[in-house]
């Protein structure tokens, strides 16, 4: 098993790991193997604004709706897809104002709910909604049959498997009896004696004033709790289908492999499917070379001895042998770094027989060409 | 780390519960109550509900435990449901303890970009989403806090690489936003690769690496100075790399905002001994 053929047998892949490792662009990475080399209809649907990824595809702003890359651009990266390629972004807000139109009962519950401060606080700064609905976007992605693939990153999160639990917590919100305990007052004056010590601190420290605008938020949103509740269950089950599959992106220093290994533990635990781990960002195996560390020594000893042996005459003998013991010096001081990551490697217990090792680009992925030298990468 | 060696009193604050803090300070788990792991250098991991519970017992002298216990039930709930709740007490906290004078400097390792401006946001949209309640009372004090650019400032720390930069950038932006508060009082950028060459010396290393040149020196010091030679390559092409995205971060911020540069460390450990020489470099660029 290999990357491309993971790719061939699922029909969601959900690209993740902490920060700044290149899940987004090994998202799009993945898309564009998949529009080249597989055929299909293939979506990269991104969380992450980065202008210059949507630059690359050569497509303007993302936004919810997802555009094409056009042929042109996959003429000049010199490659003929079989399939086609298209990316969206996720759009947090419009997404739920969408969820919002599709599961309100009348016109004028779902204009009370968009015009609810509550909810509008909610849904742009509420961070667990991002990670709920770019699951629910997910779903309803791949609900609507459009596409062969979808290939999702997701949003940054402070916790890595929040995201995950997101749709049976959206579930569970709604379903609460702690929302039901605050939204009794409100329906009904009349409050028992077991609870009303509730209230009194809740109202001390938060004022009556915001309780009642949280009940009536909910209130409000209870008459689509249903559609709710079935529908978080719904991109619960899309996650856990055996046509999903997740693949951990980390780089090999200290945290993010730790981050990584976090999270294969989480998806086992929730059996979920890992498909592969990619290593991203690695520096190349020649650093580790031995034979070439007792050159560099050499050099950064003796540079000027060095460079007489082999008698280079390229200016003041000075000068060279200093330009060779600071390439000797670069060479170790690298060399460090590269033990470092082979000893994170060796400790990354992944769990999965699909390992994809990317070199370090030493330039910014500026077009689709860089991105289809990345999918190269991840197909060996 | 810096700042306890100069005699300050200093506290240092984990805010996303990952323990990577306590790893680093090689100090074991922290708790949400701050423990000195060196002279003057106490840590803490943020915990909103024991930040809770600290908060009725201090500021509403809520009497009766039996009364935290269902509002500690409760919590989640009303922490999900009233966005800022959360963030309130974590910032509540932290500015509770310069407030109180327990430490000289509180220093927050705040949760990703897009979190953070919500975080110092959180006590003036209470302000706008409470008319009464205690916890209204008890925002303004830290309004003007967070506003008082002589108390509060925040670092932004990045690195010299495209995504970063651009929030960087993006965060140093929304900072400037007049309902934050807190303004930006540095740019710190991390991993800054050092410059191999002098005037001239690239030069001659692109002619060492000429066939001829490369042979002979092959053939001087072993076959293996070839790989020595595409090591310093690659580095010479990540630093050029790096500084295009330096320069890009420079041009997009004020010329009067300090810049502070910390060098990629070649160094083997993550522990105390790498923090060691970040504070260092710090001390020397400040």
């Amino acid at each position: 098993m290999n990357l491309e053929q993971l790719l061939a047998a699922k029909e969601i892949v959900v690209t993740c790991g902490s920060g700044g490792v290149g899940k987004t662009t090994t998202a799009a990475a993945l898309g564009t193997l998949a529009a080249t080399q597989l055929g299909g209809k293939v979506l990269v649907l991104t969380v992450d604004p980065a202008r210059r990824l949507a630059d690359a595809m050569g497509i303007g702003p993302l936004g919810n709706v997802a555009v094409q890359v056009r042929p042109e651009v996959f003429a000049a990266a010199g490659v003929e897809p079989r399939g086609e390629l298209w990316a969206a972004m996720l759009d947090t807000k419009q997404s739920w104002d969408d969820l919002v139109e599709r599961h309100a009962p009348d016109a004028a519950t779902r204009d009370a709910i968009l015009a609810n401060p509550l909810y509008r606080n909610i849904t742009s700064k509420f961070v667990q909604s991002h990670d709920y609905i770019a699951m629910e976007r997910l779903y309803e992605l791949h609900a609507s049959g459009d596409y062969d693939l979808i290939v999702v990153d997701t949003p940054p999160s402070r916790n890595a498997i929040d995201f995950l639990e997101a749709p049976a917590r959206m579930a569970e919100f709604f379903s609460s009896r702690f929302l039901r305990l605050l939204i009794a007052p409100a329906r009904n004056r009349f409050v028992n004696v077991a609870s009303r010590p509730f209230y009194t601190v809740a109202d001390r420290i938060l004022g009556s004033q915001f309780l009642e605008d949280i009940a009536e938020f909910f209130i409000l949103f209870q008459s689509m709790y249903a559609g709710f509740v079935e529908r978080a269950h719904a991109v619960e089950r899309v996650l856990a289908d055996r046509r999903t599959t997740f693949v951990v992106v980390t780089t090999l220093e200290a945290s993010p492999v730790r981050e990584a290994e976090f999270f294969v533990e989480a998806l086992a635990a929730k059996h979920l499917h890992l498909g592969a781990v990619v290593l991203n960002k690695v520096l190349p195996g020649y650093l580790l070379d031995e034979d070439a560390a007792t050159v560099a020594g050499r050099l950064r000893a003796d540079g000027p001895a060095v460079a007489a042996a082999a008698g280079v005459q390229l200016g003041p003998a000075a000068e060279v042998g200093r330009v060779l013991a600071e390439v000797g010096d670069s060479f170790l001081n690298f060399q460090v770094v590269a033990k470092r990551e082979a000893e994170q490697r060796a400790e990354l217990s992944v769990g999965t027989e699909v390992v994809a090792t990317v070199p370090y680009q030493d330039h910014d992925i500026v077009d689709l060409a860089g991105l289809v030298q990345l999918a190269d990468h991840l197909r060996r | 780390m810096l700042a306890a060696g100069q005699g300050r009193r200093t506290l240092v604050c984990e805010t996303d519960g990952s323990g990577h803090l306590g790893q680093l300070l090689e100090a074991g788990p922290l708790a949400f109550k701050g423990r000195e792991v060196q002279p003057l250098l106490s840590a803490m991991t943020m915990n909103t509900e024991e930040s809770l519970k600290e908060y009725l017992a201090l500021q509403l002298k809520v009497p009766l435990l039996s009364r935290i216990g269902p509002l500690a039930r409760a919590f989640d709930f009303i922490a999900n449901a009233a966005p800022g709740v959360k963030e309130i007490l974590t910032v509540g906290k932290l500015g509770w303890e310069v407030k109180e004078d327990h430490y000289d400097l509180v220093v927050v390792d705040a949760p990703a970009t897009g979190h953070v401006v919500g975080q110092l946001r959180a006590p003036q949209a209470i302000n706008e989403l409470l008319s009464v309640g205690l916890v209204r009372e008890q925002t303004g004090w830290l309004v003007d806090l967070l506003g008082d650019a002589a108390v509060t400032g925040v670092v932004v720390v990045t690195a010299p690489e495209e995504m970063p930069v651009v929030e960087a950038l993006d965060l140093v932006g929304q900072l400037a936003a007049d309902d934050v508060g807190a303004g930006t009082a540095a740019v710190v950028v991390n991993r800054v690769l050092p410059e191999l060459f002098g005037r001239g010396e690239e030069v001659v290393f692109d002619r060492l690496c000429e066939p001829g040149n490369r042979g002979a020196l092959q053939a001087a010091a072993g076959d293996a100075a070839g790989t020595v030679l595409d090591a310093a390559r690659l580095a010479v092409t990540l630093r050029r790399n790096r500084a295009e995205h330096l320069s890009a971060l420079r041009a997009g911020l004020d010329p009067s905002l300090p810049m502070l540069y910390v060098p990629e460390l070649f160094a083997r450990t993550h522990g105390v001994r790498a923090l060691r020489q970040v504070a260092d470099h710090l001390a020397e660029e400040l």
